[in-house]
């Protein structure tokens, strides 16, 4: 009799934490995977595509299915050990298959020699360039990421990928870089 | 409240942790009063010289300015102008090396002094009490006055709170070593400083006015009790020397014992915080109008043969400072010149860098007085460096993460709460130049935070773009389909339209089989025949398209008909007439003719006449007559001598024909031309039609028989008439037709005799 009782107390607790899980599960539903959310905040979102993925939301989406971390050239170093932390893997160097990680640059048309044929605006995965069909294009520096995605399109090749000048503002204390120069 | 004021009179204050007391120096440049420096060759000035935004260029290349003249217009709140230091011309607005520690060019004006040191018309406000605030403001930042203690920031904000301001400090500590400026400055004109607090108060409205002035500076202290000594709010508070008690956090932690929280500023504790410097420059403003072209230099170190403090005009190079105060480069092992003190300035890289409004003091130390930094040793964990820091922080850690590049760690451990005093760097024995570590680290997550800023704006815009695109496509689907359904509609409405087009288009492709058949059958069977027909059929048809009278059509009809009976005929008739040329070649020079049925009959005439001739002759030559009954004669002569029926049946029926022919078409309506081109474009279509059966049967009977090319060879070589052709086809067929039936035969013979 006793092992009757004991055999219904489990089984009614095992309903009632099953109802209480499945409701949970209904109403706590989380609608995307949190884990992709935060490795694409990691990532630099220059969208240029030389991870393989055609921007950087399906790079964080790959990487959460298990693919390599070292597979983007503008985020270089930080963001691998970044992705790394994240991920509790081993940080590795950058994959030169992908690309290296040089100096930021920005794209620059030279507006003499644009046509207007509008082909780097419908490249720009960022909408930094401006102009009208015929008309002159123009990059908006501040808004371009650097993709070099607007390079090969161009029928005439009038745009040039262009290193960031450094400002005051965005010097990093290099002091090394400062030539000493003696002065007579 | 009014113990921490009892306390603050008595001269009691507070500590700060930390701290270090580094030599003074401060004998060597105060020694003299300030002193007036002579017009550089050109001045450089800065368009940006302050935290902020730069203000937007008034002048261009070539201006005349005067002394005090606004060159950079305000825009926003955190820009301020900068002014003309001197009357003289705009020579260029280039980039030139600015006074910071990269040493990058920053957009500056060049002017080239006239000498004439002219003012503009200068507008003091004295009877500033008497106006709005906002109007006292107004004056503060259009005079370009940027905090001068060093930071540089913009002053017009700092004198208008939001909040209630308990405690106006003005920093007179001036702790750095060498620095004199501030120093000299209250000695000289402690009254105009007053008067610039006077303004401070006025607009800020504190609770007490605490003067703080290290104690080390006892002329200075002196100087501002005697201008303060009308004023019992002015609390001029001697505060024991110690690095960096001049710290803006620092100051208002030695005064008040408060500390100004992390991430905060100094109003959150009731408190701001001005320069003496900054009240001088204020005061300029209210009560000469004059803006900031100007300040207080301190040249010194024992490079110098006569350090000095010196009113420099903002813009102007070091170099012609350092010649002012005897710079003796000689002195110097290696050329050091450092902007700022010795512990928190920087070194310049040049020389032409210009004096800026946060520009205190050029230091040209010996080799003696200022080592120059060994090689930085390993860090052996003293934490000395703990024990100097005036913010409690745990510079050996900061460094140890900064150098490793774990910048998040070197957060945690408070970072951006480093003044970068550099007192840790001073009392570290292994020569490690921490600060410098603290500084890039600190660039480093700055940029990185920039660049993740950058990221979250691509962002959005890129998913904005993603999304633009999907609703251009969704719209366009939409449209189409929209498009779709109205053509569907518009089908509807027409009825049964649809179905009896189909109905049509269903019978005229069966119209289309039938004719076909009907005109493949007789292809068979007899293909001139057919091509006849068409040509008939198409003449029709074209008469009716043309919508011509009944009447003329019935007879373009007929004459089409025996039109084609002629073109029959000639073509017959030529046959014979190649085949008599072949019996009697001198007869066949008629290739020009263009009446082929006149020629040929007279060809033949002839021919007959010369046989009756012939025959005549041999039988009695006498007897030859020109008449036409012997002509006659001679044509049953012919007609009975003739090697066979065929070749004289053919050419009466051509007689017949000919003039059957003839005279259909000659009586035919010429007055009509309508008429006749009708008819020739009729006979032209039946003729390439003609052609077009020829060829067919070319085509077919490739490998054309003797008889036939014969035929063929001299009516192609004579004429490219259509009549030829046709004539040609038709004997072609025959032949064909003789071959085939040979071949029957043949076939039929050898099958008889397999039997």
């Amino acid at each position: 009799m006793s092992l009757l009782y004991a055999l219904l107390a489990i089984g009614l607790l095992a309903l009632l934490f099953g109802l209480i899980l499945g409701y949970a599960a209904v109403r706590f539903k989380v609608e995307s995977d949190p884990l992709v959310e935060q490795i694409d905040a990691i990532l630099p979102q220059t969208q240029c595509g030389q991870c393989g993925y055609p921007g950087c939301r399906p790079y964080a989406e790959a990487i959460a299915n298990g693919d390599e971390i070292n597979k983007c050239p503008p985020g270089g170093e930080s963001t691998i050990r970044q992705l790394a932390d994240l991920m509790g893997l081993e940080a590795k160097p950058l994959d030169d298959a992908h690309g290296s990680n040089d100096v930021k640059k920005v794209a620059f048309i030279r507006e003499d020699e644009c046509i207007g044929c509008t082909k780097c605006i419908q490249a720009c995965p960022v909408d930094a360039i401006v102009g009208a069909s015929k008309q002159m294009h123009t990059v908006i520096s501040e808004e371009c990421t650097g993709c070099d995605l607007c390079v090969d399109p161009c029928p005439v090749d009038c745009i040039d990928m262009v290193p960031v000048k450094v400002t005051a503002s965005s010097w990093r204390w290099q002091l090394d870089a400062i030539p000493v120069k003696t002065i007579d | 409240m009014q113990s921490l004021i009892d306390k603050i009179r008595q001269g009691r204050f507070f500590d700060f942790p930390g701290g270090v007391h580094p030599p003074g120096r401060k004998t060597l440049s105060n020694q003299d009063v300030i002193g007036k420096c002579t017009l550089p060759e050109h001045l450089y000035l800065t368009v940006k010289q302050h935290i902020g935004a730069p203000g937007q260029l008034q002048v261009k290349v070539g201006d005349e300015v005067l002394k005090g003249q606004a060159l950079t217009r305000s825009t926003n709140p955190f820009a301020l102008p900068v002014h003309a230091p001197t009357s003289g011309k705009v020579t260029a607005i280039a980039p030139h090396v600015s006074a910071h520690p990269s040493g990058l060019a920053e957009l500056s004006v060049e002017i080239t002094p006239d000498g004439r040191d002219k003012w503009i018309d200068l507008t003091p406000i004295p009877d500033y009490q008497q106006l709005p605030k906002t109007r006292i403001i107004e004056a503060i930042c259009d005079a370009g006055i940027a905090g001068m203690g060093g930071a540089g920031f913009p002053t017009h904000i700092k004198v208008s709170p939001k909040k209630d301001v308990e405690f106006l400090v003005i920093n007179g500590a001036e702790c750095e070593p060498y620095i004199t400026a501030d120093d000299r400055l209250m000695r000289e004109h402690a009254w105009q400083i007053r008067q610039g607090i006077d303004v401070l108060c006025h607009l800020l409205n504190p609770g007490h006015v605490l003067i703080a002035i290290e104690d080390n500076k006892p002329e200075a202290i002196q100087a501002m009790q005697v201008a303060c000594q009308e004023k019992p709010d002015y609390i001029i508070c001697p505060i024991p020397t110690k690095y960096p008690a001049g710290g803006e956090k620092q100051l208002i932690q030695v005064l008040t014992g408060r500390e100004v929280p992390h991430g905060r500023l100094p109003i959150d504790v009731g408190i701001i915080m001005q320069n003496v410097g900054t009240c001088f420059a204020v005061a300029d403003v209210i009560f000469t109008g004059k803006p900031l072209i100007q300040r207080v230099v301190t040249l010194t170190g024992e490079a110098m043969t006569k350090p000095c403090n010196v009113w420099a005009l903002l813009g102007t190079p070091i170099c012609h400072l350092l010649k002012h105060a005897g710079y003796e480069k000689a002195q110097q092992g290696v050329q050091r010149l450092i902007m700022g003190g010795p512990m928190m300035g920087f070194s310049l890289a040049s020389e032409q860098i210009p004096v800026v409004k946060s520009t205190n003091c050029i230091l040209a130390p010996t080799q003696q007085e200022m080592t120059l930094p060994e090689e930085e040793q390993a860090c052996i964990r003293c934490s000395a460096c703990a024990d100097a820091c005036p913010v409690n922080l745990l510079p050996q850690q900061m460094y140890w993460h900064s150098k490793a590049k774990e910048l998040d760690k070197a957060q945690d451990y408070n970072l951006f709460d480093c003044i970068e005093c550099g007192a840790c760097a001073y009392v570290c024995p292994s020569q490690i130049p921490l600060v410098h570590y603290y500084r890039v680290a600190k660039a480093q997550i700055r940029q990185q935070e920039e660049e993740k800023q950058k990221a979250d704006k691509a962002r959005d815009r890129f998913e904005a773009r993603k999304q633009r695109l999907e609703e251009e496509k969704a719209e366009r689907e939409l449209k189409h389909q929209q498009a779709a359904e109205a053509r569907r509609e518009a089908m509807h409405k027409q009825g049964d339209d649809p179905k009896s087009k189909v109905a049509a288009a269903l019978a005229r492709a069966r119209k289309q089989q039938t004719s076909d058949e009907t005109t493949a059958a007789p292809e068979t069977a007899d293909k001139v025949a057919a091509a006849i027909a068409r040509a008939k059929a198409r003449k029709a048809a074209v008469q009716q398209g043309d919508s011509a009278p009944s009447d003329t059509a019935d007879t373009a009809a007929e004459d089409k008909q025996a039109k084609v009976a002629a073109a029959v005929a000639r073509a017959k008739a030529r046959k014979a007439a190649t085949q008599q040329g072949h019996a009697a070649p001198s007869d066949t020079a008629d290739t020009a003719a263009e009446d082929k049925q006149a020629k040929v009959a007279a060809a033949v005439a002839r021919a007959k006449a010369r046989k009756a001739a012939v025959q005549q002759g041999d039988a009695a030559p006498s007897d030859t007559a020109d008449t036409a009954a012997e002509d006659k004669q001679a044509k049953e002569a012919t007609a009975s001598k003739s090697k066979t029926t065929k070749q004289v049946k053919p050419k009466d029926k051509v007689s017949t024909q000919v003039t059957a022919a003839d005279t259909p078409v000659k009586p035919a309506p010429a007055d009509d031309r309508e008429e006749q081109k009708r008819q020739r474009v009729a006979a032209a279509i039946a003729k390439a039609k003609q052609q077009k059966a020829q060829k067919d049967r070319q085509q077919a009977s490739s490998t054309a028989d003797m008889p036939a090319e014969k035929v063929a060879q001299p009516l192609v070589e004579v004429d490219e008439q259509k009549k030829q052709r046709v004539a040609a086809a038709i004997a072609k067929a025959k032949a064909r037709k003789a071959k085939l039936d040979m071949q029957s035969s043949a076939d039929n013979q050898q099958d008889k005799t397999d039997e």
